[in-house]
């Protein structure tokens, strides 16, 4: 699985984000073109106001760009329903947040759950799949806290696990270090890292080079402009 | 997403908030309680009495004389003659008073009923020990009479068939005992002392008959009775209608019914509008409910929730919240309306129909008030929802 395979998992072309605000209108996106293949671990870097979130929510299908095109595993993105939408965000991305985003009254396995609850899976399978995600990110014996009687860092292994749950093809993560310490933040980084040489292809967000530097591939984007940075030599 | 998934998050999340729940459920609840209550009582009364009048007699008239100038009561022949209608089964004139009854040392007011054998077959009473009075009791104004149990009781006979007992003063000779009949809105109808009527003088100080009781044939014919009836006391009584009355037991059954149809009615009204009141509050706290949860709606979109599964999610726990507060509403009406039965002495029935009714009314309440909110909650874009 860790062998690199050279198809494309996704593909943006000429892709513009405008919005208008006080009757003046800019790129928040301009003209990004971008491929990504299966099994990269790619940061893109930029300061906050650069564009980096709207490129995040154009990637995780949370936002839709103003023009131009965008393949997910082969699919076209744009022009599908809020439906259709919401079916690829649930089967094909996983999301890691900068501050976490799990709900704070379920338990962790119960959070882990949520992506399959909306893929109609049943309730055995569910267990043993995301019994199985936090396993792998060390969690097996928190399934049953809340996030509250977690720390920080697990909170955020938590998020990992339920973002890996559902096996999903990307996992694109915003910040994904941005509320931990720098201790926590190599363990998670590392984990990152780990699961990439699993073959799992990994997106993230970042303002911070140290953590970029750990990606195999940098893109850097200032005024929703892309440049590529670095590229791992393979 | 399923139902049982809807319904196992809904209750996760109605049972995390349970001060919020409960205070946005008073409202259906009191109503739903109140309703139900008010409805047995009703049902209950109305049961009561068509069960007491019923006790009476059937497709029974009751003509009361209350007189014109010198002419205030009528006679055994004009009774006879009054009542001399086709279908016209029985007639019995009657004389009421009340008399010191007394046998041996003890004493008590007792009811006298002085009126002729068809009595006992027009008021439906039935002799438990001895005979009824017959008409040769009266033709030879024989001083007998046939007593109800609570009189036995309260003089204390043992075997009271055969003795004598004192009416006013006047010696009668007791040659019956009724089958107890029970009480009803009336009064006891076993306090009671029947004599011949033609004895009445004797002791009740007094033969001027104020009321007949008429039994006709069948329930087709009553109408018709109660007009020639009513026609012949016009005559007797010259055009002065205010001379007398016919009572009819079906228009007061009628009347009943109807009372107590209007008073449905208007529960139904006070139900619809305490329903209302609650579907309001429900739709107050789902809306603030969506405000609070806009990230988790975020979240839950992020991970893929469809627009339908979100809508799904908060219909349920607004039907939830609906149907507990019926719930607990039916459950605390049905107990209310037996302690109510129990202080009123009458057995409130609390009706299944309305409790089920109730029931779905309550979460249909919750569906339709909790609409807006859903639909807000799903509409919601998940980009500004997770930046909350």
């Amino acid at each position: 699985m860790s062998k690199r395979e050279q198809t494309p998992l996704i593909r943006l072309e000429n892709i513009y984000k405008k919005y208008t605000l006080a009757g003046e209108t800019f790129n928040a996106l301009d003209n990004v073109s971008l491929t990504v293949n299966k099994g990269d671990f790619m940061a893109i870097i930029g300061p906050s106001g650069s564009g980096k979130s709207t490129l995040m929510n154009v990637l995780g299908c949370l936002d839709q760009p103003s023009s131009g095109k965008y393949f997910l595993d082969g699919e076209e993105v744009e022009e599908l329903s809020e439906n259709k939408l919401a079916v690829i965000r649930n089967t094909k991305i996983g999301f890691i947040f900068q501050s976490f985003h799990l709900l704070p009254k379920l338990k962790a396995i119960d959070n882990v759950e949520l992506p399959l609850i909306y893929r109609g899976m049943s309730s055995s399978e569910r267990r043993q799949q995301a019994k199985e995600a936090l396993e792998k990110v060390g969690l097996g014996d928190k399934l049953h806290h809340v996030p509250n009687q977690l720390s920080g860092g697990q909170q955020q292994r938590v998020a990992i696990a339920r973002a890996l749950a559902g096996i999903p093809p990307l996992l694109l993560a915003d910040e994904p270090t941005g509320a931990l310490d720098s201790k926590t933040s190599r363990d998670v980084m590392g984990l990152l890292q780990d699961l990439n040489e699993e073959g799992n292809t990994i997106v993230l967000i970042t303002h911070d080079p140290n953590v970029a530097a750990q990606a195999k591939r940098v893109v850097r984007i200032q005024d929703g402009k892309l440049t590529e940075e670095r590229v791992e030599a393979s | 997403m399923k139902l049982s998934q809807g319904i196992r998050m809904a209750w996760h999340s109605v049972s995390k908030q349970k001060m919020r729940t409960l205070l946005t459920v008073l409202g259906i609840m009191i109503g739903i309680a109140s309703v139900t209550i008010m409805v047995a009582i009703g049902n209950g009364t109305a049961e009561q009495v068509k069960s007491q009048m019923q006790g009476l007699g059937t497709n029974m008239l009751t003509a009361n004389v209350v007189g014109r100038g010198s002419v205030t009561s009528i006679t055994l022949d004009d009774a006879q003659q009054l009542t001399d209608i086709e279908g016209v089964e029985a007639y019995a004139p009657n004389i009421t008073g009340n008399v010191t009854a007394k046998y041996k040392t003890s004493t008590y007011n007792a009811s006298v009923q002085a009126t002729t054998p068809s009595f006992a077959d027009i008021r439906e009473y039935t002799v438990a020990e001895g005979r009824f009075i017959k008409d040769i009791d009266g033709a030879f104004s024989q001083k007998v009479a046939v007593v109800g149990s609570e009189i036995v009781s309260e003089l204390n006979m043992s075997d009271p068939v055969g003795q004598k007992i004192s009416l006013n003063g006047a010696s009668y000779k007791i040659i019956g005992v009724l089958e107890s009949k029970g009480s009803s809105s009336a009064g006891s109808n076993d306090n009671v002392v029947i004599i011949p009527i033609q004895t009445a003088r004797v002791a009740l100080k007094t033969d001027a008959i104020r009321t007949i009781y008429v039994q006709v044939e069948d329930s087709d014919k009553v109408d018709y009775v109660q007009q020639m009836l009513e026609f012949n006391l016009q005559r007797f009584f010259r055009n002065d209608e205010n001379a007398y009355t016919v009572f009819n037991q079906d228009d007061l059954l009628e009347t009943i019914t109807s009372v107590s149809t209007s008073m449905s009615t208007m529960l139904t009204y006070v139900a619809a509008i305490s329903l209302l009141v609650g579907g309001i509050g429900i739709m107050n706290m789902m809306l603030t409910s969506v405000t609070e949860r806009t990230k988790e709606i975020g979240i839950r979109k992020s991970l893929g929730a469809k627009q339908r599964d979100i809508l799904f999610q908060f219909l349920v726990e607004a039907a939830m919240i609906g149907g507990l507060g019926g719930l607990v509403g039916v459950i605390v009406g049905s107990a209310g309306s037996k302690f109510a039965g129990r202080l009123m002495d009458s057995p409130a029935a609390p009706s299944v129909d309305i409790m089920a009714l109730a029931l779905i009314f309550s979460m249909g309440v919750g569906v339709l008030f909790g609409f807006l909110p859903a639909r807000r909650a799903s509409k919601l874009n998940p980009v500004d929802a997770l930046r909350q």
